[in-house]
């Protein structure tokens, strides 16, 4: 007993002993961090820095550089979009019989058969995929009310059905939540569109059309649409196969991806065989959807894509431009440079050394 | 208004007068939540983000999710006030410290031991020797059998010295053991924080002697913080208590400081709030018109067609949230961080570390280093601060043989030492001039040693000297001086001290030797005030020498004298003299004439040279910051020939012919007038030479002038470049401070003392030395360093390099603010008005808080310049300061750029013509951009219009890079949001002038965890950007769009730069690439009038030029003085009728001992 007592508190002296060298090396180290520390080369902002400054020679090499990479993406840019084929036809106004142009929206709003046939030429071979796009005019998806009015919950999950508070004024139908709620949802664009080239059937393909992670994780496939577009007397746009899920319904899918800009496109669907130049392609198209009331144009457009994306000439025309003036100021800093050299860094310029004593 | 003490009455005055707690404290428990949010909300812009946050509960307009403000908010708002109530708690113990210490109070007839703070008005303290006086007392006994005690009143005025206090005429022979017993009532004013005066009357009740009334004076009295010394004790009885001091009036709540920095920025968020309403009432109403024009057509909108009453309210609110970042939540947060740092890094600067004591200089206020490169004018003590308090006596001239010449040392002279040791009765005679010709008294302390303490360090290191020399004064007991030379033991008897006054400039002492009975007249005074007296046949040429000697080599020199009297002689003179220290009426004058009459016939004996030695480097320290622009005013409690000579020896003022001191003076109201308006006149006249003038005004001139004539002494504080104010008191410093300061110059406070104190609360930046007056000066200031000469580094580096970063940092968050705040208001434009957020909160809150505060974090590490090129440049501080705000040039430019944004928008709304109209703009901005200051409203402009047009390069490029089906609402703004942050990120290189790792680290990396977050959000499901950030790296559109947006956003800005930074370059830009370059830099020093190699070695060549005791300087001073009656023509013999006359104006100064 006596043995392990006295052991014990021989270990615990121990103990004590090591837990004191501990200490005083613990103590050692921050006062040496600490003298580190504040002599270090960071106190005493003394950081070793590099100190570049605006010489000639390293800004006109930097235009030059920037010119010089800058041209050949803007006409690459420039070529890519150019390779792109692209059909656009405006029919909203066409689309109207002439006798009721007079009043567009009292036609739009009437029930009844408002198919309407285009033909459109395929001005060069266009190679598939040929994506199909609507583009409207003077929508504004984003605007405030109509961009936040939608239930990001109910989309995903059945069981959040009822979570609407955010859909106003499309949030309930006789106490009763509408899925897909909002106003987004609702005003579902419901022109279609079929194709035909020499009288056969151009195929669209209307899947994956959408996002897939819209496809898998916003839009859930145990959610079915309920009550919605029904209030009869007031359909904002396409209604929704019941059976479907939403997960399913590409179009709403694409839809609901709002556009930042009041001139958009979303995509209706792929034609997934080559067209030849000179085609003559016929539409025939339901006019429903009504943007007659905003004076909104609405278009049809047949594109093929590049590694850019559409055709669009902004991104080769900025580039060429930019490049451009970037050369052109390399050369005007170059040369006046080499006519009017100035010393960099003459004391003389200093005022206080041009005339002692006043400042 | 009068408090009357009844004396030892332990009933009827207690509550009347509050007790002796001090209390330093701002809040109390119970009231510190309401009055910190009280005192954090009388910030506009923290009512402003209150406000903000309030709106944003409202769901129906706020734009983002309201945690996005009320966490910054409530995480500013604990902050600053768990820093508030860390100051208070510390204010509060030592307090307690204070309240708590014991002293002996008689109560109940019997003395015990209480707490201080238990302590009432009329209680009679009984103190100790080093006691300290815990309240204002008036004095009614000490163990001094005259009746005197002594005091050293350092924390009061600083002086040094040891004062001697007496006990009232009426208790004068009052037992010690009566004083317990004694009963009467003192009549005085009620509290005030004049510490020079104290106008009370004492009548003691029976049994104790008359009934007559005893006047009181300042003499009478002890004032809290005071020390007793060398008196065994004293008792008196306590008039004002706790607060309610001297000190304690004086004291004052030092008001936070706020920089100029502070109110600049606070006025910029002033004009951008009101930009911001402006566009918010635009948006507003072009909102609610297209809602009443189109939202009826746009039927999938499904506006309500009737509305609630407050609807034309939302589209405006919606605005203002949406706009609500233009004013950067983070700058506070920012600020404050980065102030945090400048202080450390004065903390932790090795420069600027006294190697003597080992302090380091210290930081107390954290929020003010921008302030230090702005300053206009310093306010500078003299003793202690710009000297080292230390006067070293070097060498002497005695009967024509020098000492000390050789070695620069006289005590350490061997021939001196063998004259002392020979015995030659004139250099004996000397020494004990030396020793006995002066008021210090010597302090045996417990080991035997002798400490003086004495009123002017010249008499204290002639009495040190003499005692190197074996002549020690050991003892003063009354009116015998003990003297020990070698072995000997000599007793001198004081019969009178005729005392020092500036005008007689010499002081002497009768004395009766104790053996022989002989009866000398010791004089020692200014050799213009000696040595005309010399006797008839005396040879004084060599004297003459020796001071002009001296002189030259910056000594301050003495002439010693004596002559032995004959005692008919003295006693006849003896009666004059006390008729003449009776009389009531012009009781100075009368003393000096008296004293003339004694004062003549002398044996001169010799010349002392003492060396007042300035601290290190105070002259190039001077020199240099006065050519960073900044005034320099000297605020002395000395007299005025001791503070001109100082003043000269430092680089204060110049000699003639380049320097001109003018003179304010005058005893009455008309005279200081007078003089004011000479001065004035002068002034107006030389301003356009460049000639370095001068005022010197001594304390009583200030006050008339301060009281009667401020206007005009206004006028002339900004005309002069430098001043010298001799015998002002504590008040009075931090007046001219407050004067100043009314004038908008920033000004900066340096000082040791605690006569110091309240100047340096006063300014804009204290600064205080820890220095030999103990530490109060040090503990009060914002900065407390060890030497003077650090100053400069405090001011050109710390001080400018604060400056620059923060003017850098705010401008910057304003820019980053604006950037997406604009963004925002042209989406606005193409989302029908409706307040539509381009970006999700998400990204909002993170723009500010992670993507753009880090790397301009670092800009704290920015250096423009090299520390080696600003010191040896100091004029480029001038960019630092006055950077003052024009409102009118400000309100034009908001204009135009207003006019511009609803020009493009609403009328034409072409985007090149508007880029064209902004880059036009922008250089308009730059021009006024040459006006050349760092954070002003111009450059503020510049900033502004930066964020404008790159707002419109990251808008135009995203809408239309990401035009029709690549319209997806989520995919534009992460466009535009990367746009955004690589912008930032090239703005942020560009403008940073040093790269250090942790620079480059915090840029690319910044730019790098931008990536990183978005990856992170766009891989989780629930977000609203699922996968965006992936299918947008995956682009080459993405990666052309973003490579375009810097490059039309940087593309103009560095040309731009670059041509400024060449054909236009600011005197920095200049000295950066003098610096960058290497090689002129060097010539530059050629160049350089007076470079800091030349400067150093200047200074031996300075002190030639200074002055003899009769200065050059003196002379013009007098020759331009208005009061040239006064003058005292250069060697001239001292015309006695001259000095009656002199004498004869009124003097009811030095009320003062």
């Amino acid at each position: 007993m006596t043995a392990r007592c006295s052991l014990s508190s021989n270990a615990r002296s121990n103990l004590f002993a090591n837990s004191m060298k501990l200490h005083g090396i613990l103590n050692g180290l921050k006062r040496i961090a600490f003298t580190k520390f504040s002599d270090s080369r960071f106190t005493q902002q003394e950081l070793p820095a590099c100190k570049p400054i605006l010489t000639p020679r390293w800004v006109i090499s930097a235009f030059l550089l920037v010119s010089v990479v800058f041209i050949p993406i803007g006409v690459a840019s420039l070529f890519a979009s150019r390779d792109v084929v692209e059909i656009v036809d405006r029919y909203e106004t066409e689309c109207i019989p002439l006798d009721n142009r007079t009043d567009k929206v009292n036609y739009i709003q009437t029930p009844g058969d408002k198919s309407c046939n285009r033909t459109i030429t395929v001005p060069k071979r266009m190679k598939q995929p040929i994506y199909v796009y609507y583009q409207l005019d003077n929508f504004y998806q984003n605007h405030r009310r109509y961009v936040k009015s939608r239930s990001d919950a109910q989309l995903r999950d059945n069981s959040s059905a009822s979570e609407t508070s955010a859909c106003k004024p499309e949030d309930m139908i006789n106490g009763k939540p509408i899925v897909p709620c909002g106003l987004i949802a609702w005003s579902l664009f419901n022109d279609t569109y079929s194709f035909s080239r020499n009288n056969s059937t151009l195929v669209v393909n209307k899947k994956d059309i959408s996002w897939k992670s819209d496809r898998e994780h916003k839009f859930g496939s145990n959610v079915y649409p309920t009550n919605f577009q029904s209030n009869e007397t007031l359909i904002g746009g396409a209604s929704l196969d019941p059976t479907k899920p939403l997960s399913e319904q590409e179009d709403l899918i694409v839809w609901m991806r709002t556009a930042a800009l009041p001139t958009f496109r979303k995509l209706y669907g792929k034609i997934e065989v080559d067209l030849e130049a000179d085609d003559v392609i016929s539409v025939t198209l339901q006019n429903r959807y009504n943007t007659y009331s905003f004076n909104g144009k609405k278009k049809l457009a047949l594109s093929t894509t590049s590694w850019l994306g559409g055709k669009n000439d902004f991104l080769g025309i900025a580039y060429l431009t930019v490049g451009g003036l970037c050369f052109f100021l390399a050369l005007i800093f170059t040369l006046v440079y080499l006519v009017k050299p100035r010393r960099l860094g003459d004391p003389s310029y200093l005022s206080w050394n041009r005339n002692p004593g006043g400042h | 208004m009068k408090r009357y003490v009844y004396i030892n009455d332990d009933e009827s005055a207690r509550d009347l007068y509050c007790d002796n707690r001090i209390s330093n404290r701002k809040y109390t428990l119970l009231n510190f939540i309401p009055k910190n949010l009280g005192e954090q909300f009388s910030r506009f812009m923290n009512q402003y983000f209150l406000l903000i946050a309030c709106l944003q509960l409202w769901p129906l307009i706020t734009p983002v999710n309201p945690a996005s403000t009320w966490g910054p908010l409530i995480f500013i708002f604990a902050v600053s006030a768990t820093k508030e109530a860390w100051d208070d708690y510390n204010r509060y113990l030592s307090d307690k410290k204070a309240n708590e210490k014991e002293v002996w109070v008689v109560m109940h007839g019997l003395r015990k031991l209480v707490q201080a703070q238990d302590i009432h008005v009329g209680n009679i303290i009984w103190l100790r020797e080093n006691d300290e006086v815990p309240c204002d007392l008036a004095l009614i006994g000490t163990s001094d059998p005259q009746g005197v005690c002594y005091i050293e009143t350092a924390a009061l005025d600083g002086e040094t010295d040891l004062k001697t206090r007496v006990i009232p005429s009426a208790c004068m022979g009052i037992d010690s053991e009566l004083l317990h017993k004694i009963k009467g009532v003192i009549e005085c004013p009620s509290p005030d924080k004049d510490i020079r005066r104290f106008d009370a009357n004492l009548r003691l009740f029976p049994p104790f002697l008359d009934n007559d009334v005893c006047p009181l004076t300042i003499k009478n009295t002890i004032l809290q913080s005071c020390y007793l010394r060398n008196t065994e004790w004293a008792c008196g009885v306590a008039v004002y208590t706790g607060n309610e001091t001297k000190l304690g009036m004086c004291r004052g709540v030092p008001e936070p400081k706020l920089t100029a920095m502070d109110a600049m920025i606070d006025k910029l968020t002033g004009a951008i709030f009101v930009f911001q309403i402006v566009v918010v009432i635009v948006l507003g109403i072009a909102g609610n018109v297209w809602k009443d024009t189109e939202a009826n057509k746009q039927w999938y909108v499904k506006y309500p067609e009737e509305g609630p009453w407050f609807e034309l309210l939302i589209i405006p609110l919606r605005f203002e949230l949406l706009c609500s970042i233009m004013i950067p939540i983070s700058i506070k947060v920012s600020l404050d961080l980065v102030k945090s740092l400048y202080a450390k890094f004065i903390d932790w600067d090795n420069g600027m570390i006294d190697q003597e004591t080992g302090t380091p200089s210290h930081a107390t206020n954290t929020a003010i280093s921008e302030d230090l490169g702005q300053v206009e004018y310093i306010l500078t003590d003299k003793t202690g601060t710009l000297t080292e308090n230390k006067m070293i006596f070097r060498r002497c001239c005695i009967n024509g043989v020098f000492y000390g010449n050789d070695s620069g040392d006289a005590l350490k002279d061997v021939e001196l030492h063998n004259a002392v040791s020979s015995g030659s009765p004139d250099v004996i005679h000397f020494l004990t001039i030396m020793a006995i010709c002066n008021t210090v008294i010597p302090i045996k302390a417990k080991t035997g040693d002798i400490f003086y303490k004495a009123q002017s360090q010249d008499e204290d290191a002639l009495v040190r000297a003499a005692a190197w020399l074996h002549m020690v004064f050991v003892n003063k007991n009354a009116n015998i001086l003990e003297i020990k030379f070698n072995a000997s033991t000599i007793q001198y008897e004081v019969l009178e001290t005729l005392e020092f006054t500036s005008d007689r400039k010499r002081m002497s002492v009768v004395v009766k030797d104790c053996q022989n009975g002989k009866i000398l007249l010791l004089t020692k005074g200014a050799d213009e005030a000696i040595l005309p007296y010399a006797c008839p046949g005396q040879q004084t040429r060599a004297f003459f020498e020796a001071v002009e000697q001296y002189s030259q080599l910056g000594l301050r020199t003495l002439c010693l004298a004596w002559r032995q009297l004959k005692e008919d002689e003295y006693e006849e003179w003896s009666l004059l003299f006390k008729e003449a220290n009776s009389t009531l009426v012009d009781r100075e004058w009368r003393i000096a004439e008296v004293c003339q009459r004694l004062e003549h016939d002398l044996d001169i004996l010799g010349v002392t040279a003492i060396e007042d030695r300035l601290q290190d480097g105070v002259p190039e320290t001077i020199e240099t910051l006065r050519k960073a622009g900044i005034n320099f005013w000297m605020l002395t409690g000395d007299k005025q020939n001791t503070a001109i000579q100082i003043a000269l020896s430092c680089n204060f003022i110049s000699p003639e012919p380049k320097g001109q001191l003018l003179l304010i003076d005058g005893k009455t109201e008309d005279e200081v007038r007078q003089s004011l308006e000479r001065v004035l006149l002068t002034m107006r006249i030389t301003t356009s030479e460049p000639k370095d003038v001068a005022f010197a005004v001594d304390g009583w001139a200030l006050e008339i002038a301060l009281k009667y004539y401020r206007k005009a002494f206004t006028e002339l504080a900004i005309l002069s470049r430098t001043a010298i104010c001799c015998r002002v008191t504590p008040s009075q410093k931090a007046q001219l401070v407050e004067l100043l300061k009314s004038c908008d110059y920033r000004t900066l406070a340096i000082g040791d003392g605690g006569n110091d104190v309240r100047m340096i609360q006063q300014a804009d930046i204290g600064v205080g030395i820890s220095g030999r007056e103990g530490l109060q000066a040090a503990r009060a200031a914002d900065y407390s360093i060890g030497k003077f000469r650090f100053l400069k580094r405090l001011i050109l580096v710390h001080g400018r390099y604060s400056y620059n970063r923060t003017a850098f940092l705010s401008q910057y968050s304003f820019y980053k603010s604006l950037l997406i705040c604009f963004i925002q208001i042209f989406f606005s434009f193409i989302s029908g008005v409706s307040g539509t957020s381009l970006f999700n909160s998400l990204s909002l809150m993170a723009y500010n808080v992670f993507y753009t505060s880090i790397p301009v974090l670092v800009s704290v590490l920015d250096k423009d310049l090299n520390e080696e090129t600003v010191m040896q440049h100091p004029q480029i501080l001038f960019y630092c300061q006055a950077g003052r705000f024009d409102f009118i040039m400000l309100s034009t430019l908001f204009f135009q750029i207003l006019c511009i944004i609803f020009y493009n928008f609403f009328i034409c709304g072409d985007v090149s013509l508007e880029i064209r109209l902004i880059v036009g703009q922008w250089s308009l901005n730059s021009q006024y951009q040459f006006l050349n200051r760092l954070l002003n409203p111009s450059t503020f402009a510049g900033w502004f219009g930066r964020s404008l047009f790159h707002a419109i390069v990251v808008f135009v490029i995203s809408i239309h890079a990401y035009a029709y089906e690549k319209s997806e609402m989520e995919e534009v703004s992460m466009v535009a949001l990367s746009g955004c942050i690589w912008l930032q990120a090239f703005v942020v290189t560009l403008e940073t002038n040093s790269f250090t790792i942790l620079q480059c680290i915090a840029i690319w990396g910044n730019l790098a965890s931008f990536y990183f977050i978005n990856w992170i959000f766009s891989a989780l499901p629930s977000s609203g950007m699922y996968t965006i950030m992936f299918r947008l790296c995956r682009q080459p559109s993405y990666w052309t769009t973003v490579f375009l947006i810097v490059a039309a956003g940087m593309g103009p800005i560095l040309a731009l730069k670059y041509f400024r930074y060449t054909y236009r370059p600011s005197k920095i830009n200049i000295l950066q690439q003098a610096e960058r370059l290497g090689g002129p830099i060097l010539s530059l020093g050629s160049i350089e009038p007076q470079p800091r190699p030349i400067l150093e070695k200047e200074v031996s060549p300075l002190s030639i030029t200074q002055p003899k005791n009769r200065n050059p300087v003196y002379e013009p001073l007098l020759s331009d003085s208005p009061n040239t009656r006064r003058s005292f023509g250069s060697g001239a013999p001292f015309d006695f009728f001259q000095t009656q006359f002199r004498l004869s104006s009124s003097y009811s100064r030095n009320k003062d001992n």
